[in-house]
């Protein structure tokens, strides 16, 4: 007992200082940012576009809930609604959700977390961000020269033959960002197979870098087919090669079969580097080992595996077979079963657990109640007869928001103020950000809980105006949407205020077992002195109280 | 230094003193051993094969479900194609694979001379292989046998009137000869692209052996670049029976 309450008790902060050498300041000038090889800087590098880019595509969201507060279509006509929407799409998904987690705090944490020096391959890395710039500047664009109407899905033949918009544009940008996931990807598979420190074996790797294992898994076998899905499409526009167009024999189907075999693997490419972000902050602020480690750990890889056998539920309305319809189905619903794991792990390691709430675990509880609501309506939509009402509605709509934005964005901004005193060595004034995860909560949940009702009240997606009765859902929604833009909005200002004015940190300001936080912060631009030896299970709190107790003596 | 993160500092000394060998400039710092390097560098390369596997794999995908719709149409079509030049084509990319290997071991056995002589074959036996893949190409512009808009399709429904010996087709399905034919140009356009940008790392490579870079126990590029030439070869071994062979004699 009175070694947990030591452990509670945070470091006094007051004594701490900024290390003279880290890794922001020991390079100076623009070009050593933009040909930097340091993964610590690329992380940087890529929390500053992808958080540009998020705002890009929030104010998107921001105008398709201006206009869907009336039933008349009156702020904008329906064809620059549906570029809209579209835009919101790809810029979320492609350019924000899948690099969120992986490029920012998985590129900064994964060398370190294995106690390596950086990735296997720095330049690859670099190349990864410029490679997303490039499709970033695409999208761009596509977007300053008339936006795209295709929906994120690029769905054909719409997107071949009957659209005037900037197809091939917004398709190359995906094509391009695609390759810059693959090289991620690549990067910390190779990292995590042939970079870990001596000690440090596969079940002591904190579960962080298991689902990022996991995750690059899908990305390196999942994105090459949305890019042959993609050069087809384009091929198709630019030289009319029919193998999507059914006039010359092609099957728009295929297109749809080879754009989900990545799509859906892909929101697992997007959720699970957050569940990974989740078991680190949930063990860290109850003080206690995961609950069954070695099942958490599996559950990510046997979501990557499953992923990769339920595309087809994205399908079930559009003419496939019965009978795979049954199959997939059926495959669907077992991918509910690692995720459940999960769910009930992080469950009992909170049980008897020292709990206390700050901010990133604010966030964390986030998550696991919009994603655990996410995920049941998932198996709604999962089940033949419930998907053929709900499908294309709105209630579709708020279940894939409660898993990505309810989910991943939770579990995002839970990594973010989780690792920020790693990262910038300054902490946040941590009202205020308790004030904004509870905005966030709030504000997620009155814009995307009326969506349910309306989407089962049969609601159709993707339509600028509806049916008078629906407004009453609409407005609680745009009002909702308001808040959570509120949300979003207060991380920005105190996370920027608070790299120049925000408390020192100190290396361990939650005291956390991690590797990373056992190194100054923000860390030096080798990541360790010397070699480190791991001898020790990730989350051994036992272990950090005699570090701990050592410390305090000598330090004096 | 606290209990568990200890040093490996003389871990390091001993490993070096075993294994005696001269640190290569090309050693990078974050990697601990050469070994390491090498072993992840290799492994990268692994991967990325394994990528480049699943985007041929929708293509080979779209080929399965075509050739099983419109098995008529792709028997015919794929009779087009020229077999002795699809078969020389096979013999001198696997030539050049062996001229390929041949590289990596003079790399390894540091002859500088012979790495340099072997890349040289290497690439001309690959501008050989493109420079057939143009022949043929070209026979299918002038039978107008490239899909789109001039597209022609009487050679299969009147085979008779060509000279051929195959049963005509009916109109509707000997359009679906074009289906066979997009995937034709895609499946090998896209097999000859990764070709071109295999060359463009050869002339690069070429260069950079004969400045010595890669017989001086540095051979990770070589062995790397070979891996990828390599599985362009295969991608062609798979292309090969199926776009050429593998409709010869139909089933009646």
């Amino acid at each position: 007992m009175s070694s947990t309450s030591t452990i509670v008790s945070l470091p006094d902060q007051s004594t701490a200082k900024m290390p003279k050498r880290h890794y922001i300041n020991n390079e100076h000038g623009l070009l050593s940012w933009l040909l930097t090889g340091d993964h610590k800087r690329i992380a940087i590098l890529y929390l500053i576009s992808i958080t540009f880019f998020f705002f890009i595509g929030g104010a998107f969201a921001g105008l398709i809930r201006l206009e869907l507060l009336t039933p008349q279509p009156d702020l904008v006509a329906a064809d620059t609604y549906n570029k809209f929407f579209t835009m919101h799409g790809i810029i979320m998904i492609f350019l924000f959700l899948v690099p969120s987690v992986p490029a920012t705090l998985g590129n900064f944490l994964i060398p370190i977390m294995l106690g390596a020096k950086d990735l296997a391959f720095p330049k690859i890395n670099l190349l990864s961000w410029y490679l997303y710039l490039i499709g970033g500047t695409l999208t761009l664009a596509a977007l300053v020269l008339g936006g795209v109407d295709t929906g994120w899905t690029f769905t054909t033949p719409l997107s071949t033959h009957y659209l005037n918009t900037h197809v091939i544009t917004a398709a190359s940008a995906i094509f391009v960002a695609g390759f810059s996931s693959i090289f991620t990807g690549l990067n910390f598979i190779v990292t995590i197979h042939r970079m870990r420190c001596p000690g440090m074996t596969w079940f002591r790797m904190p579960l962080f870098v298991w689902s990022h294992y996991a995750a690059s898994l899908l990305m390196v076998l999942g994105t090459p087919v949305l890019a042959i899905a993609l050069v087809l499409v384009l091929l198709e526009r630019l030289i009319g090669i029919g193998v999507f167009d059914p006039t010359k024999g092609g099957d728009p189907l295929l297109f749809q079969h080879l754009f989900w075999f990545y799509s859906h693997p892909a929101v697992y490419i997007m959720i699970l580097p957050g569940m990974g972000v989740i078991s680190e902050v949930i063990s860290t602020f109850s003080r206690k080992r995961v609950f069954g480690y070695t099942a958490v750990a599996f559950s990510s890889v046997a979501i990557a595996l499953f992923g990769f056998f339920v595309w087809e539920h994205h399908m079930f309305i559009m003419g496939v077979s019965n009978y795979s319809a049954l199959v997939f189905s059926l495959l669907t619903m077992l991918v509910a079963v690692p995720s459940a794991i999960k769910i009930f792990n992080w469950a009992f390691t909170l049980y008897k657990g020292s709990i206390t709430f700050e901010t990133p675990m604010l966030y964390a509880f986030g998550f696991m109640g919009l994603f655990t609501i996410g995920g049941l309506t998932g198996v709604f939509l999962g089940s033949l007869g419930m998907d053929i009402h709900l499908t294309e509605t709105y209630f579709i709509v708020a279940h894939f928001h409660f898993v990505m934005v309810g989910g991943m964005l939770m579990a995002f901004l839970a990594g973010v103020h989780f690792w920020w005193p790693k990262m910038t060595g300054r902490m946040y004034p941590e009202s205020l950000s308790k004030l904004a995860a509870v905005t966030t909560f709030i504000g997620f949940n009155l814009t995307f809980l009326p969506q349910f009702i309306l989407g089962y009240l049969g609601m159709p997606r993707r339509y600028h105006a509806y049916p008078p009765e629906f407004q009453v859902l609409n407005v609680l929604s745009t009002a909702g949407a308001t808040v959570l833009g509120v949300g979003y909005m207060l991380p920005l200002l105190y996370l920027g205020w608070s790299l120049k004015y925000g408390a020192i940190a100190g290396n361990n300001p939650w005291q956390a077992t991690g590797l990373e936080w056992q190194i100054q912060s923000p860390p030096l631009t080798e990541n360790f002195l010397e070699t480190p030896i791991v001898e020790h299970e990730a989350y051994d709190y036992d272990w950090l109280a005699n570090k701990t107790r050592n410390e305090v003596t000598t330090v004096g | 230094m606290d209990n568990a993160i200890a040093t490996v500092q003389e871990h390091g000394a001993d490993l070096h003193a075993a294994h005696e060998h001269v640190a290569l400039p090309q050693h990078r710092h974050h990697f601990e051993t050469e070994e390491q390097q090498r072993e992840a560098g290799s492994f990268g390369m692994w991967l990325f094969l394994l990528t480049e596997i699943m985007f041929f794999g929708g293509m080979f995908f779209a080929y399965l479900l075509y050739r099983n719709w419109y098995y008529p149409a792709f028997a015919v079509a794929s009779n087009q194609l020229s077999v002795p030049l699809g078969a020389a084509n096979t013999a001198i990319l696997i030539t050049s694979g062996f001229c390929m290997a041949l590289g990596v071991w003079a790399s390894e056995v540091q002859k500088k001379g012979f790495l340099v002589l072997m890349l040289v074959l290497t690439t001309l036996f690959g501008l050989a292989f493109l420079g057939v893949k143009t022949v043929e190409y070209h026979e299918k512009w002038e039978k107008h046998h490239i899909p789109g808009a001039s597209f022609n399709i009487s050679e299969f429904t009147n085979p008779a009137g060509f000279g051929l010996k195959e049963e005509p087709l009916a109109p509707d399905m000997a359009q679906k000869t074009q289906v066979f034919f997009f995937l034709y140009f895609a499946m090998t356009g896209m097999h000859a692209l990764h070709m071109i940008i295999g060359i463009g790392l050869l002339f690069w490579l070429t260069h950079r052996a004969h400045r010595g870079d890669f017989t001086a126990g540095y051979v990770a590029p070589i062995e790397n670049f070979g891996l990828y030439w390599h599985f362009v070869d295969i991608v062609w071994l798979f292309l090969f029976p199926l776009l050429y062979l593998i409709n010869r004699h139909p089933l009646h």
